[in-house]
Order: structure tokens, then C-alpha cells, then sequence
């Protein structure tokens, strides 16, 4: 009985498989149907495009839709930098701690297992989240052409999750964590996220739904689908109640890899998918291409989820499953690494000239890099070394941050100068924090993936005590804690360059008004 | 044409994926489950322990799943064998890891069943461990000069540390270490 369970549920994963190349077919042969033409959407229809930053002319007909969302773009973003922030102070004392252990050990609420989960949710849910959120709202009016109505409830949305974000960390500082990684905050503030969420989807869905566009620009493909997605996994994710065990591990990482994979991934690409042809004023490379990149996304990175429980206690076709859809991955990534770079490299001067838009080629970049080794380490060879250490922070950081965080990072600068149609008061200022993140990123993702391989080897080695597979790391953490100040450092000058915008921004203002 | 497209699809992946990777093994892993097997639960007092394990985040350095014997020595490191998806029935929160910054816990109760070990190790890793990066919770404990009947005190003088007032036990850290002490795997599987 159980056999022909166990060859059933293998059949259909088969056949799941099949199924999705199958779709992924149909939808290659529709997007060709999509000229790239169709691409042109977002320079309004001119057969001209021009780069806004030159073509003050064009710039005008955005100016109207960027005032309409000003307010809950510029407190979204802003609160989105409180939580990157908060992270990551978080994030410096956990990583002190790895190679201190005796720094801040007399308050409980500050000990790793609890600075460190702040960290992940504080920039996880807050930072990133929020700052994506944010992006959209300002996009999305340009995308439909049209003001986003009720975007009042996107405003409530944002303080609701802002108000359950805050009661969720403060939980986990005092010993109320759920326990299960990326699922730490408690049930009620998850709840509120959730709704939070479907208040912040409906206006968004809503104007989409209404959009009289010749065409919906592939960003709002990606956006739409996440702000589905986002809702539905996050409260599934947390009914943690009805899961125990294996199963609960296996829902745990379903859950997470789907927040990387169907939400922050999706929706940093979307932005990403705008402000890079906007910025350089020229289409994107290949727009047909970019369908069969969302639709093999959508398909092949909703099942990578078991790869993290590779050697683990779960079944072993589910771990295949998650193995196979990895290297699956390549597909929607060279899908997208072709359309971003090839844009982006044939127009290398105008991406110099502009810092915004060389964080967000740079997070393309770092896409690409990540999800390369992501598809690697999933084998189970490769696997069998990096699992278990600290290649996987370094892995996750390079997403995170050099991918997510960069691209979040271009796209505030680029949009903030429009939404308050004033310019920054200090490039060189945009430059500095450029430099610091790139330089930081760099040490952070090298040290921690060397000192992290390193570890997996003596841990896999017989005749090595487990001591040294701890002890090879020291250093490498130690270069971790210098990567992470100068980020650090990073963040403080654009939180400090966001408040002097905004007093600029009041001082134009009051101008006007005398 | 297109939005109907995107969100139709869209939801139906979402179901997919979950069918793949959640609906079918879960049935699968019910019936790897034979009820007549399944390890005694923990004591009350290690419930309590485990609550504690959780909620000062053990389980981002320590994981709970060793790994099979072809997949490296964990076998060999005495954190004992492959467990199956019995060996974690009604554990809610699971608590499988994914970090080894420690060693792997699963088999700590068998390994090292020292209640006093246990102890001074949570107050400060380094006086058992010198080499050791793991976090002291001094915060589990009392210094205490008259401690009361019931305490339980760390015999730190013992391994030759000297300390003014003596140091107890928390009702926290004896929970925890109740839970250390029953991680243990229940029944030694046949070798293969
Ligand atoms: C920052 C990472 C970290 C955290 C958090 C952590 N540990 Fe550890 N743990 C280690 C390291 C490193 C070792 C190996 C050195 C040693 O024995 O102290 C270890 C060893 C142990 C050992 C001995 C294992 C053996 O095989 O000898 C036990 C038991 C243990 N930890 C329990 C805990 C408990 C319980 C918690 C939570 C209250 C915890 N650890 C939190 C890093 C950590
Ligand atoms: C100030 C700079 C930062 C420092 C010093 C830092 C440090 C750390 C540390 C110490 C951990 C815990 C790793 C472990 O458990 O061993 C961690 C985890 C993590 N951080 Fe950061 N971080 C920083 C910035 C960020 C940012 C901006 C992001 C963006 C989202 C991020 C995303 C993550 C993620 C996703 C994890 C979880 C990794 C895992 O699951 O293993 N970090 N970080």
C-alpha cells in the first residue's frame, strides 16, 4: 500500500513536471506573440524615447501620477529605512557576537538567538517588504496610466504592518518566537500582516484590473502575481498549528523559499524590469523574452523550497522535486540576465553617469550570481559541504542584499527626486554609499562563503574534530563584522540623505506658499 | 486577456506547488508513521525545556537532524543515526535547524547525560569548552550568597573556578536541561 503511495505521488510529481513544460511551452510561443514593441508601453507610446533625466518634456507627463501617490510612497519608503536600520544594528551585534561570544551576553533580550531573528524579520518584513511596496505604489500609476483610486487603503495597509511589525519584534526580543524560521513573529502580528497585505493588494489589483493600457508592461506581470502570492503564503505559512514534525519542516521551507522566490524576487525584478530601460531611455533588450522568464519563474521557483532539507528526514522525492526545479531556474534567470545586461551594457556610459540606476544594474547583476549558485548548491554534492554553515549566509546575503537591498537602494534614489520633484542635496553623498555597499557586499559575501566552505569541509571530514570546523570560521566572521560596518555605515548616510531631502522638500515648499 | 492570465495562473502555480511539496507528503509521511512506534513523548518538564530551547533561539546554531551515514560522519561524531519522520511525531514547533555552528543536538541525552556539565556549560561555555563561541546565558542563573534548600547549585569549585557567591540554578535552566538530557534516539534502528 504504502509503495504504490509512495510511486503515485512520484508518478504525479512526474507528470507535474511534464505538465509545467508543457505550460512553459505555451506561454513561450504566446510571449513571442508579444512584439517588442510592446515594450515601448512605458515610454507612453512615443516612438521617441528619450531618457526622462534629459527629456524634460516627457518627465512632465509622468509628473501628475508620481504627486498622486507622494504621501504613502515617501512614508512607506521612509519607514522601510527605520527597519533597515533597526536590522541592521541587529545584524552588527549578532555578527559581533559570532566571533565574541562573550559581547552583550548578560541581557537575555539581546542574546543571538534573538538579535539574530530581529535581524532576518526586521529587514525581511520591514526593510525589504515595505521598501518593494513602497516602489510599486509609485509605479503602479505610471504602468496604468492612471491615479491608483482608494490608494487610501494602501496608506492603512502600510501602517498596519508597520504597527504588527513593530509588536512582532518586540515579541521575539522577549522569548515569544514562533520558533520556525522566517516565521518567528507570533500568529496575531503575522494576521495583521496578512491583511495588511490584502489591503495594500486591493487598490493595486483593483487599477490594474481597470487599466485601459494598449498593454500591460511585463513589471505589472510581476507585481500583480506577487501581491497574490504574498497573502496567501504568508497566512498559510503561519497556520503552524496544523503541522508537526517532518511535515511542519517541509511547510516551513515551502513557505520560505516562496518568500524569497514568489515575493521579494518577483517583485525587486518588476522594479527592476522598469527603471532600467526608463532610466537608460532605451527598450528592454529582448521584451518576448521576458514572459517566458516570468511564467518559467512562477512555475520552476515555487518547488526549490526542499532543497534546504537536502540529507534531512523528508521524503526523498521531495527533495528530488526541489533539486530538479533548481537547476530548472536557469531558464527564467539567463531569461532575465540576457534582457537586464544586455539593456544595460549596450548603453554602459548612461549607467556610469547615474548612481541610482548603477545599484539597480549591479542587484541585476548580483541576481544573476545568486541564483547561479543557488541552482548549484542544490546538488546534492555541493550541498553536502555548503549546508549547515555559513556559505548559506553568505549565499543569502548575496540575494538579499546584493540583489533585493541593491535594487531597493536604486530604485529610492530614482524615485524620491520625482515624487518630490526636487533633486537630492548631495550626489556625492548617493556616490560614498554606493561605493561603501559595493566594497562592503564584497567582503561580506567572500569571507563568509570561503570561511562557510571551509567549515563544510571539516565538518565532512572524519579525521577533524568538530572543534576545527567552528575554529576555521573565526576569521572569516571576523571579516564578515567589517563587511557589515561598512553597510552599516551605508544605511546611516542614506537615512540621513532621506531626512535632508525631505527638509529640502519643506523648505520648497514653504517657498511656494510665500 | 493578459491580467486574467497572470492571475489565474498565478493562483493555480501557487496550489501546484503546494500540492507537490506539502499534500503528498503528507500523506506519504503518514504512512511512514506506524502508530505503534512512535517514540514516548517528552516529559512535562522538557516540554517546558523545549520552550525554552525555542525561545532563546538554539536552533540557529545547533540542528537536529543527523545525517545519514553515507552523507558524512555525523554518525561517527556520535550525534547518532539517520532519524526518520517518526522520531519527530507532535513536535510543533519542529526544530530540525539548519546551521551547525554547534554540533548537532539530536542525540545530546545519549552523548553527554551530565546535569551538572549541562549546567555550567549554559552559564559559561568557555569554563568547560575553552575554545568554545557559544553564547553564556548567565541570565538563566542566580548568584545567590545563602542559597535556599532546593537549590541547585554549579559546582563550579569543583573544576577549580572561584567565585564569591555561589551560583544557582534557574527553574528555566533545569527545564532546558531536562529537554538536553531526553534528546536521545528511543530506539537504535538495524544497520545497513
Ligand atoms: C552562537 C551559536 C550558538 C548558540 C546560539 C547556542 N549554541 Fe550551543 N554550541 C555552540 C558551539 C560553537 C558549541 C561547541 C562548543 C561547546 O561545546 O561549547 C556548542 C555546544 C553545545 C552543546 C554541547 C554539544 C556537544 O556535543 O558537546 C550543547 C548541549 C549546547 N551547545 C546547547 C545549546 C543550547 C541549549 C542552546 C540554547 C540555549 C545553545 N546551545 C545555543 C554554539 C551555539
Ligand atoms: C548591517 C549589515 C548586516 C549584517 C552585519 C548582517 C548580519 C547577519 C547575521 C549575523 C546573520 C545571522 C547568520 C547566522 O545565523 O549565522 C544574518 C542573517 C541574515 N541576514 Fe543579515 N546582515 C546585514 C544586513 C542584511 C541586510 C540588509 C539584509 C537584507 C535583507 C540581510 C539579510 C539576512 C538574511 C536573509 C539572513 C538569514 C540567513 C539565514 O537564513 O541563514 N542582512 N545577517
Amino acid at each position: 500500500m504504502f509503495e504504490t503511495l509512495l510511486s503515485l505521488s512520484g508518478l504525479s510529481a512526474i507528470l507535474t513536471l511534464i505538465g509545467i513544460l508543457v505550460v512553459a511551452y505555451i506561454f513561450y510561443n504566446h510571449g513571442m506573440s508579444i512584439s517588442n514593441r510592446s515594450g515601448m508601453v512605458i515610454f507612453d507610446g512615443d516612438d521617441q524615447v528619450h531618457s526622462e533625466s534629459i527629456d524634460k518634456k516627457t518627465a512632465k507627463r509622468w509628473q501628475h501620477l508620481d504627486e498622486s501617490t507622494r504621501g504613502h510612497v515617501i512614508y512607506l519608503l521612509f519607514m522601510a529605512t527605520i527597519w533597515l536600520l533597526a536590522g541592521s544594528v541587529a545584524g552588527m551585534i549578532a555578527s559581533i557576537k559570532l566571533h565574541h561570544p562573550n559581547f552583550l551576553t548578560q541581557y537575555e533580550f539581546l542574546t543571538f538567538g534573538r538579535v539574530r531573528t530581529f535581524h532576518l524579520n526586521s529587514v525581511a518584513y520591514g526593510w525589504l517588504s515595505l521598501g518593494v511596496i513602497g516602489i510599486a505604489t509609485w509605479l503602479l500609476p505610471r504602468l496604468v496610466h492612471a491615479s491608483i483610486s482608494g490608494s487610501r487603503f494602501i496608506f492603512v495597509g502600510g501602517v498596519l504592518w508597520n504597527i504588527a511589525i513593530a509588536g512582532g519584534l518586540g515579541a521575539i526580543l522577549l522569548g515569544f518566537s514562533e520558533g520556525v524560521e522566517w516565521l518567528e513573529m507570533p500568529f496575531w502580528s503575522d494576521l495583521t500582516i496578512a491583511i495588511a497585505g490584502g489591503l495594500i493588494a486591493i487598490p493595486a489589483l483593483h487599477s490594474i484590473n481597470r487599466s485601459k493600457v494598449r498593454h500591460l508592461y511585463v513589471s505589472v506581470w510581476y507585481i500583480l502575481a506577487a501581491l497574490l502570492w504574498f497573502p496567501i503564503l504568508f497566512l498559510i505559512g503561519n497556520m503552524t498549528k496544523f503541522h508537526q514534525g517532518v511535515e511542519h519542516a517541509l511547510v516551513n521551507w515551502w513557505f520560505a523559499h516562496n518568500a524569497l522566490g514568489l515575493w521579494f524576487t518577483p517583485m525587486s525584478l518588476g522594479i527592476a524590469y522598469y527603471i532600467i530601460p526608463k532610466a537608460i531611455g532605451r527598450p528592454i533588450y529582448s521584451y518576448s523574452l521576458s514572459f517566458l522568464g516570468f511564467w518559467t519563474l512562477a512555475l520552476f521557483y515555487s518547488n526549490v523550497g526542499v532543497h534546504h532539507l537536502i540529507g534531512g528526514p523528508v521524503p526523498n522525492y521531495v527533495v528530488t522535486i526541489s533539486i530538479i526545479m533548481s537547476m530548472m531556474m536557469f531558464v527564467p534567470v539567463i531569461a532575465v540576465a540576457v534582457n537586464h545586461h544586455m539593456t544595460a551594457f549596450k548603453h554602459l556610459a548612461i549607467v556610469k553617469e547615474q548612481t541610482a540606476l548603477r545599484f539597480i544594474v549591479l542587484g541585476a547583476i548580483m541576481y544573476t550570481l545568486a541564483s547561479v549558485q543557488g541552482s548549484l548548491h542544490s546538488l546534492r554534492s555541493l550541498s553536502q559541504i555548503t549546508h549547515f554553515t555559513h556559505y548559506t549566509v553568505s549565499h543569502a546575503h548575496l540575494g538579499a542584499y546584493g540583489f533585493a537591498s541593491f535594487i531597493l537602494f536604486g530604485a529610492a534614489y530614482f524615485v524620491i527626486p520625482k515624487v518630490l520633484q526636487t533633486n537630492w542635496p548631495h550626489r556625492k553623498l548617493i556616490s560614498l554609499h554606493f561605493y561603501l555597499a559595493i566594497i562592503g557586499i564584497v567582503i561580506y559575501v567572500v569571507f563568509l562563503g570561503i570561511g562557510g566552505w571551509l567549515q563544510g569541509q571539516k565538518m565532512l571530514d572524519p579525521n577533524a574534530a568538530f572543534m576545527e570546523s567552528t575554529l576555521v570560521t573565526i576569521p572569516y566572521l571576523q571579516g564578515r563584522t567589517v563587511g557589515g560596518l561598512l553597510l552599516f555605515i551605508g544605511h546611516a548616510i542614506f537615512f540621513l540623505h532621506f531626512i535632508l531631502i525631505l527638509l529640502k522638500y519643506k523648505n520648497t515648499m514653504r517657498g511656494k506658499h510665500e | 486577456m493578459n491580467k486574467t492570465l497572470v492571475t489565474i495562473g498565478a493562483i493555480i502555480i501557487l496550489a501546484l506547488s503546494g500540492i507537490v511539496l506539502v499534500v503528498i507528503p503528507h500523506f506519504s509521511i503518514l504512512r511512514q508513521i506506524d502508530h505503534t512506534n512512535i517514540p514516548p513523548v517528552l516529559s512535562e518538564q522538557a516540554q517546558r525545556g523545549r520552550a525554552v530551547y525555542i525561545d532563546l533561539g538554539c536552533v540557529y546554531c545547533h540542528s537536529q537532524q543527523p545525517r545519514h551515514k553515507n552523507f558524512g560522519p555525523d554518525y561517527l561524531r556520535g550525534w547518532g543515526h539517520q532519524p526518520e519522520a517518526k522520531d519527530y511525531f507532535g513536535q510543533n514547533p519542529h526544530q530540525l535547524g539548519t546551521m551547525r555552528t554547534g554540533p548537532d543536538l539530536f542525540n545530546i541525552g545519549d552523548r553527554n547525560p551530565s546535569l551538572q556539565w549541562h549546567l555550567v556549560h549554559l552559564y559559561q561555555p568557555q569554563l568547560v569548552v575553552p575554545w568554545s563561541i557559544m553564547p553564556a546565558f548567565p541570565f538563566l542563573f542566580e548568584e545567590k550568597t545563602a542559597p535556599e534548600e532546593g537549590d541547585v547549585i554549579l559546582k563550579l569549585a569543583d573544576m577549580g573556578i572561584e567565585r564569591e557567591n555561589t551560583v544557582v540554578a534557574s527553574q528555566r535552566a533545569l527545564d532546558l536541561v531536562v529537554y538536553l538530557r531526553e534528546l536521545k534516539q528511543k530506539e537504535k534502528p538495524d544497520e545497513d
